[in-house]
């Protein structure tokens, strides 16, 4: 076993590494689930939802190399198509995680959809763009979501923008109600499906990142000049990376919009996308590891931090400039290789 | 080099902490001025009662009122002797997920009673878990149909969104306020956008005229020159605001200074607005609101909760205020009347609050002879009331 260890490449341990602290932390939380505080408990779901994101989006920023503003957007897509589609099935398939899992492909599949369309024109491009169209298509689903209309009768679906002209036969229900969004979701995201969800996700990520196309992705990210001169077609596998971002963060939107009985457009707004980057940023780019622990942290620190107040944004920002401060400085880093031994300094020079 | 950047490191952590300290103290000190307090702090003695509300945040004006008054009544009730309360206001910063956080963190405390939520959404969501954990709320402006629809352990204090849109275009046809109605409202808001439906509903069926009916949404609520040029020139007489406060407190800037001069028409969102901070409350002059709670009665409670609540907390309190404290002494009433102790289990106090609530009448400061049916809805009058020389006056 050893022996196997030594021979796997440093990356490849990483990644396992990874996979053991994900489930070592999920076997914990399971065995203690009885003494956790009802406001962990609370939290669990949307910490893997965050968490997916957070992943996610480092496909994007880390690996792929292009900033996306608009992260929240495919959450938004995923959120709303997601619970659509599980609501409409509640009569025809009764079993909850089934349906839950029928909610999360339909949200992924919908925000592929979405991340597919704007990536035909913006992936072609250089620079800054895919910035600056994610931000618009975060606003644009906002509005999007704000205005439509989906009832469900007998019949099947109805839809309609701006007001409601969904006209629902008798016994019909209003699934999405405009700028009420979406509300008296039956609650049916657990801990074991957002635990599952994060695992997929990282087997999605890390087998795509160690692949042919994985090298060539970040070949692009490196020297966009010297990747198309050996043969790489850039748009096809930027987009391979941006569509796979987007699916994995709708299927994040459906399992937190299943942990909550209302859900409105507004809640996935620029904000969010700046939370799920600040997770990114302070994880490290392209270190999928410490997206998840950014993400589990500062999801859990606001909360921890209560009993401040009406302080506690103010110690949040301040913890976080702290938190951002102290993984920059190179005597921390130094002191940090110091206990990790060599690994770390050899990854370092 | 390296220990500089160290202690500045740790100099500003002793400031963050110290700053918080302070915070700390500040927040404790106005309860622990009360001495009967003290006493309802200790386990097992006293009720807890917890509520959410946005007390940072863009609609922090109304959670910090909702605060403020159950404050007021939690203490003259510790005071009094009897049932004593143990009250605890957690921050949900008008946020569905936060709020659901700022209700564990209450059932950790291990809330006995539940104020529910302040806003709309956040206490759509937290209703479905006060209903799964068999906590009794009753939340004191929480005012959509969704936050009660299918939850027979929640109640309102507040009318719900659409009965003040219905009473509003009643209120403008019976007073023949204006024949000519335009209104500008927000669409990615469940709060304007129930109200809005219903006011047109019924003003189409009172043969009130809306002569423009225009929209605004979150990121763009800084210029309302389209709308309220939309108005003017389609010759309103009276512009109905059903929305909060901050983006009406712009309008009236904006009409003013475009010599816009209608008739202004608002519901209970706009209260608040002559308390805000840099509004000048000349441009609110002449505005008319509907809301069940009028700070100038001459009424002895209401007069009495007046001057404790500026003496606490420097400011008139608006009707969220008022709803909080009818709340508290809602539930002080029908613990009473079912003789309830504070050693008994939340699902148990919940059963006896659902029996009483339907069943009993209540007189508080947002009216009189208050019932419940067992959707949880309220059924109380609203009062017209006027913003005349800064403050509010009663239209009747």
């Amino acid at each position: 076993m050893a022996n196997k260890l030594k021979t796997l490449s440093k990356t490849s341990r990483r990644n396992y590494l990874t996979y053991v602290l994900v489930i070592l932390a999920y076997l914990v939380l399971q065995l203690l689930s009885g003494s956790l505080s009802s406001s962990l408990k609370g939290m669990l779901v949307p910490i893997c939802a965050y968490v997916v994101m957070a992943i996610s989006l480092n496909l994007t920023v880390g690996i792929l190399g292009e900033l996306s503003l608009g992260h929240a957007g495919f959450m938004s897509v995923g959120a709303f198509t997601g619970v659509t589609a599980a609501v409409a099935l509640q009569g025809v398939i009764p079993i909850a995680p089934l349906r839950l899992a029928i909610g999360m492909v339909v949200g992924a599949a919908f925000a592929a959809l979405a991340g597919f369309l704007i990536g035909i024109p913006v992936l072609r491009l250089k620079g800054d763009y895919l910035a600056i169209v994610t931000l618009a298509f975060g606003e644009i689903i906002k509005s999007i979501f704000n205005n439509l209309y989906v009832g469900m009768d007998g019949n099947g679906l109805h839809f309609s923008l701006l007001s409601d002209s969904t006209d629902l036969a008798e016994g019909g229900k209003l699934i999405i109600g405009g700028p009420m969004g979406i509300g008296g979701i039956q609650k049916i995201s657990t801990f074991t499906a957002g635990f599952l969800l994060v695992m997929i996700t990282l087997v999605v990520v890390f087998n795509l990142v160690n692949s042919r196309s994985g090298r060539a992705i970040m070949a692009i990210r490196d020297n966009r000049i010297a990747a198309e001169s050996v043969g790489v077609n850039i748009t096809k596998y930027k987009m391979m990376a941006f569509v796979t971002s987007a699916a994995l963060a709708g299927s994040a939107g459906t399992l937190f919009a299943m942990n909550y009985s209302t859900i409105v457009a507004n809640k996935f707004d620029f904000n969010t996308s700046i939370l799920v980057l600040v997770f990114v940023v302070l994880g490290g780019q392209g270190n999928m590891l410490g997206s998840i622990v950014a993400a589990a942290a500062l999801t859990i620190l606001p909360e921890a931090l209560r009993q401040f107040a009406d302080y506690r944004m103010l110690v949040y920002a301040i913890v976080l400039i702290l938190v951002m401060l102290a993984t920059n400085n190179p005597s921390f880093k130094s002191f940090w290789s110091r206990i990790t031994g060599k690994r770390d300094k050899k990854e370092a020079a | 080099m390296m220990k500089k950047k160290f202690m500045s490191l740790m100099l500003v952590m002793a400031m963050v902490l110290s700053l918080a300290a302070c915070g700390a103290k500040k927040e404790e000190a106005p309860a622990s001025d009360a001495p009967a307090s003290t006493p309802a702090a200790e386990s097992g003695s006293a009720f807890k009662l917890g509520g959410t509300g946005p007390l940072t945040g863009g609609a922090a004006i109304y959670g910090t009122a909702a605060k403020n008054g159950a404050t007021i009544a939690v203490d003259e009730i510790n005071a009094m002797g009897g049932i004593q309360f143990d009250l605890k206001y957690e921050d949900d910063t008008h946020d569905a997920e936060k709020a659901v956080n700022a209700y564990n963190a209450l059932k950790d405390w291990d809330m006995q009673i539940s104020l529910g939520s302040v806003t709309s959404k956040p206490c759509e969501a937290t209703a479905a878990e006060t209903y799964a954990d068999r906590i009794f709320a009753l939340t004191p402006s929480a005012s959509s149909t969704a936050v009660t629809e299918g939850k027979d352990n929640m109640f309102q204090m507040c009318f719900m969104d659409p009965n003040q849109g219905s009473a509003s275009a009643q209120y403008i046809a019976d007073k023949a306020l204006a024949t000519k109605v335009a209104v500008i409202w927000k669409n990615d808001d469940v709060y304007s956008k129930g109200i809005h439906d219903t006011f047109t509903a019924k003003a189409n069926e009172l043969g009130l005229e809306i002569v423009s009916d225009t929209t605004f949404a979150d990121g763009n609520d800084t210029d309302f020159s389209v709308q309220l040029s939309g108005a003017q020139t389609n010759g309103a007489d009276l512009v109905f605001l059903p929305m909060y406060y901050q983006p009406a407190s712009l309008i009236f800037a904006q009409a003013s200074s475009m010599n816009y001069a209608p008739k202004w028409f608002g519901v209970d969102g706009m209260d608040g607005i002559l308390t805000m901070e840099g509004f000048d409350p000349a441009l609110a002059e002449g505005v008319m609101l509907l809301t069940p709670f009028n700070a100038d009665s001459t009424d002895e409670r209401t007069a009495s909760f007046v001057k404790a609540y500026q003496e606490r907390f420097n400011e008139v309190p608006n009707q969220f205020a008022a709803d909080a404290y009818d709340c508290v002494y809602a539930y002080k009433q029908a613990l009473e009347a079912a003789g309830c102790t504070p050693d008994m289990s939340a699902s148990d106090l919940c059963d006896k609050m659902v029996e009483q609530f339907t069943s009993m009448s209540f007189d508080g400061l947002t009216g009189e002879g208050m019932t419940w049916d067992a959707s949880g809805a309220v059924s109380k009058s609203p009062k017209g009331m006027v913003i005349e020389n800064g403050a509010y006056v009663g239209l009747d």
